[in-house]
């Protein structure tokens, strides 16, 4: 019953996963990619998660945090460069 | 059937939770018109749909094998606080790069306000 439970969810999760895959590869501007790809990464994360229970084992805990983190960095330097053009800002020369 | 069994199928029912609400904010994100309604689909449900997976592998590791792990609250609370703010920062972006609304759009009441500014500063 677990186990079907675990696998229903996983199955759900890789569906979420090609909707948003779908959207990235029509989506119309690049926003819409951008948002999409930050969905893939959030759902990667749970996916995991299940993985690490049905598997049981802990040892996969450090990649939930991981993917997590590159995730976020990821979506703000595509913003930062859809706003301004340019990620790392240089110095002003005075 | 003991306490142990229950509180196990309870964590894993708040993944399958989860699960159906990933599907259901991607739903959100194929059906919906603009980059801004889809925004709002693909930050708030995907957020809840993380947050009731790790809760429940939470649970489920808590029950079965009694390890509390630190490592993922910090990811629940970790993606609490920064999925919101992914998706202001990339609406926002989206704004700026002058993105259309979508056709059935009422009013856009930024708009104004930038204008007012841009105005009152040539002046």
């Amino acid at each position: 019953m677990i186990n079907i439970m675990l696998s229903a969810a996983l199955v759900l999760f890789g569906v979420a996963i090609l909707i948003s895959l779908y959207r990235i590869i029509i989506g119309p501007s690049l926003p819409d990619r951008v948002i999409a790809l930050d969905m893939i990464g959030v759902h990667l994360v749970s996916a995991i998660a299940i993985i690490s229970v049905l598997f049981h084992t802990t040892a996969f805990l450090e990649v939930i945090l991981i993917l997590a983190i590159l995730s976020f960095i990821s979506t703000i330097a595509f913003s930062k460069y859809i706003e301004r053009g340019v990620i790392i800002e240089r110095k002003h020369d005075s | 059937m003991n306490v142990s069994t229950i509180a196990e199928f309870i964590a894993v029912l708040f993944m399958l939770i989860g699960a159906i609400m990933a599907v259901i904010s991607a739903i959100g994100i194929i059906r919906f018109p603009d980059i801004y309604t889809r925004s709002h689909a693909g930050t708030k449900s995907s957020t809840l749909a993380v947050l009731l997976t790790l809760l429940g592998a939470f649970l489920y590791f808590v029950t079965t094998i009694g390890f509390v792990s630190v490592r993922l609250l910090l990811g629940i609370i970790f993606v609490f606080i920064t999925s919101p703010v992914a998706g202001h920062l990339i609406t926002r972006a989206a704004y700026r790069a002058k993105v259309k609304l979508a056709d059935t759009t009422i009013e856009d009441e930024l708009a104004d306000v930038l204008n007012e500014k841009e105005r009152s500063e040539g002046k």
